[in-house]
């Protein structure tokens, strides 16, 4: 191997010497024949005639994309209470960023110092036990590309009037991320989890203390104490120094800057699962313990606040689809306000409740035209006309809107939110 | 020692030490100290066996919710910045339901477990038991749930039942 190495690099210099050689040969001839500074390229970029900037210790994006940003909707007497969306329309892949992964805080972004955080799991155990941060980092850990989505996210199409924000205002409270940490079964199973539990009340370490019940089935399933997202260690805003990261599950579940997993017989009755997070129906009944992310898509592009430049044009439909029931099995487009569908691409890899970049071009003539995508995961649920969604639900569910999104283009090539027909 | 001898000594340890089994030590500390502290037992159930020592009285509610909590929850809880908490008992069949605490809550032990921990919002848990126990007194009187002459304590908060009590059907477990 070693031998083979350093035969290939001489080859290399030789090459480049002589490659060299020849581009200097080449070169200095017109430079001795002439010596006008015409000669030389003189229309380059500027920033190809001088040094460039320094290294920098942690990289931002370019000044030019300052208007990609998370949207911020607060209450203005309580600042930390509100979201912020994530521009969806701005991006492309599957990965947020995560200087733009949503946020929903009751009240603000704690800023924790690790070194005097524990976690403690007690309750219904046979060894309450607490862990410390640098205790946790010993464990094994895995890594988990998923989507968390707000359960209030797309609230805004419960109005009678659709409205004009772009695909990410109106529905961005839903980022993907690859999220490392560990799996909460191997902590669970360490303090030894007693047979009558059945529920784990879940507390953050922010300034609403927000705590919530999860059934115990779930964490010894598939849910992460995680550590990191996208590779780098939580940030404050998404739950620094250790939060909780339950795949398909509404975002409330995934309580941030988490303190403590209390085992337990029967659900708290908590504040985020009676008044909030619970789906008001038309007979005034109440869904509770609606955990799951039903199937849901979104074109992101293009979408509201674009506009078609060519007519007639080619033009790239591009959006989201996620499930909180497994993978994402078939996008279809519509042109027509859903008269007749078109499957999409879907891009690789596609993962199990994670988002699914959706892809089909579309050649515009001019008409008049309302697009529209819609997801049908691996059970077979097919995401729901709105008409359909609001025949269920009634209108003042607030949670769990996952109708499919119309984009009315005009024949001017403008683009507006529509309800569709 | 020899070289030879070096070697076949790390050879030894790593044909022991490579690869373990289990994959990990359990390194949680016991913690019933810890578990039994207060600051570790803020939620309270509907049964109220955590709530605290302590009492509160519409009247001492009624003087409180004013100077802390009406500025964002308008005069007497109608709602202002932050949401409406009294009145509309009845609603959630009507055309404009309003999920108020009165109105919607199913528990009133959620009502002194959600106070303490979060209330006031630019001060959370700086409110004492009693005080906690007077606002939920003050916000259940008003619309009938309890008489003003009532006194809350661990006790009686727990066996309050709420106008929406059953107004929820559970989606888990999944059938």
């Amino acid at each position: 191997m070693e031998k083979e190495s350093t035969q290939s690099r001489r080859q290399f210099l030789q090459k480049s010497v002589l490659g060299g050689a020849i581009v200097g040969t080449s070169l200095s001839i017109p430079v001795l024949a002439n010596t006008d500074k015409l000669e030389l390229p003189d229309n380059l970029p500027e920033w190809m005639r001088a040094p460039g900037n320094d290294f920098g210790n942690y990289g931002q994006p370019s000044p030019h994309e300052q208007q990609v940003i998370r949207w911020i909707s607060a209450n203005p007497a309580a600042p930390g209470n509100g979201v912020s969306w994530t521009p969806l329309h701005d991006l492309q892949g599957t990965i947020t960023p995560n200087g733009l992964h949503y946020e929903r805080h009751h009240n603000g972004v704690p800023q924790i110092d690790p070194e005097q955080h524990l976690l403690l799991i007690d309750g219904l155990v046979k060894q309450a036990l607490s862990f410390d941060i640098k205790s946790l980092m010993r464990y094994p850990m895995v890594s988990r590309t998923c989507f968390i989505e707000c359960g209030g996210n797309s609230n805004s199409g419960w109005r009678s009037n659709p409205i004009q924000s772009q695909a990410g205002y109106a529905h961005g409270l839903v980022s993907n991320a690859e999220w490392t940490g560990i799996p909460l079964k191997l902590l669970l199973e360490e303090a030894g989890i007693k047979s009558t539990a059945k529920w784990v009340i879940a507390e953050g370490a922010d300034a609403a203390a927000l705590n919530i019940s999860i059934p115990l089935e779930k964490l010894l399933d598939d849910a992460l104490l995680a550590l990191y997202q996208n590779g780098e260690r939580l940030r404050p805003e998404n739950g620094y120094p250790m939060r909780l990261v339950l795949p398909g599950w509404e975002g409330i579940l995934n309580v941030k800057w988490l303190r403590q997993l209390r085992v337990t017989d029967e659900p708290a009755m908590s504040r985020d699962e009676t008044s909030q997070y619970t789906e008001l129906l038309p007979d005034g009944k109440a869904r509770q313990f609606s955990f799951v992310n039903e199937a849901k898509s979104l074109i992101t592009s293009p979408s509201l606040g674009m506009m078609l430049p060519d007519n007639p044009g080619i033009y790239q439909i591009s959006g989201l689809a996620w499930s909180g029931r497994g993978k994402i099995a078939r996008v279809e487009i519509s042109a027509d306000g859903g008269e007749t569908w078109r499957d999409a691409e879907l891009q690789g890899p596609i993962l199990d409740k994670a988002f699914t970049r959706f892809n089909l071009s579309w050649q515009w003539q001019g008409e008049y035209a309302i697009l529209q995508s819609r997801a049908t995961d691996e059970t077979g649920y097919v995401q729901p006309t709105r008409e359909a969604l609001v025949e269920n639900r009634g209108r003042h569910g607030f949670f769990h809107y996952n109708a499919i999104v119309s984009w009315e283009i005009t024949e001017e090539g403008d683009i507006n939110h529509v309800y569709g027909f | 020692m020899s070289t030879v001898f070096k070697l076949s000594l790390l050879l030894l340890l790593s044909s022991g030490s490579a690869y373990a089994e289990p994959t990990h030590q359990s390194l949680g500390k016991p913690a019933e100290m810890l578990s039994q502290q207060s600051q570790w037992n803020l939620t309270i159930s509907p049964d109220g066996k955590d709530l605290p020592a302590g009492k509160g009285t519409v009247a001492q509610g009624k003087q409180l919710f004013a100077l802390k909590c009406a500025a964002c929850h308008g005069p007497e809880g109608i709602g202002a910045s932050a949401e409406p908490l009294v009145g509309e008992v009845g609603s959630l069949i009507s055309d404009y339901p309003e999920k108020t605490v009165n109105s919607y809550w199913p528990y009133a032990t959620t009502l002194f477990d959600y106070i303490r921990r979060a209330m006031p919002i630019d001060a959370p848990f700086s409110l004492s038991a009693n005080e906690v126990y007077s606002l939920s007194a003050y916000l259940l009187s008003q619309d009938g749930i309890i008489s003003s002459d009532v006194e809350l304590n661990k006790e009686s908060l727990a066996k309050i039942i709420m106008p929406n009590r059953d107004g929820f059907i559970r989606f888990y477990p999944e059938k």
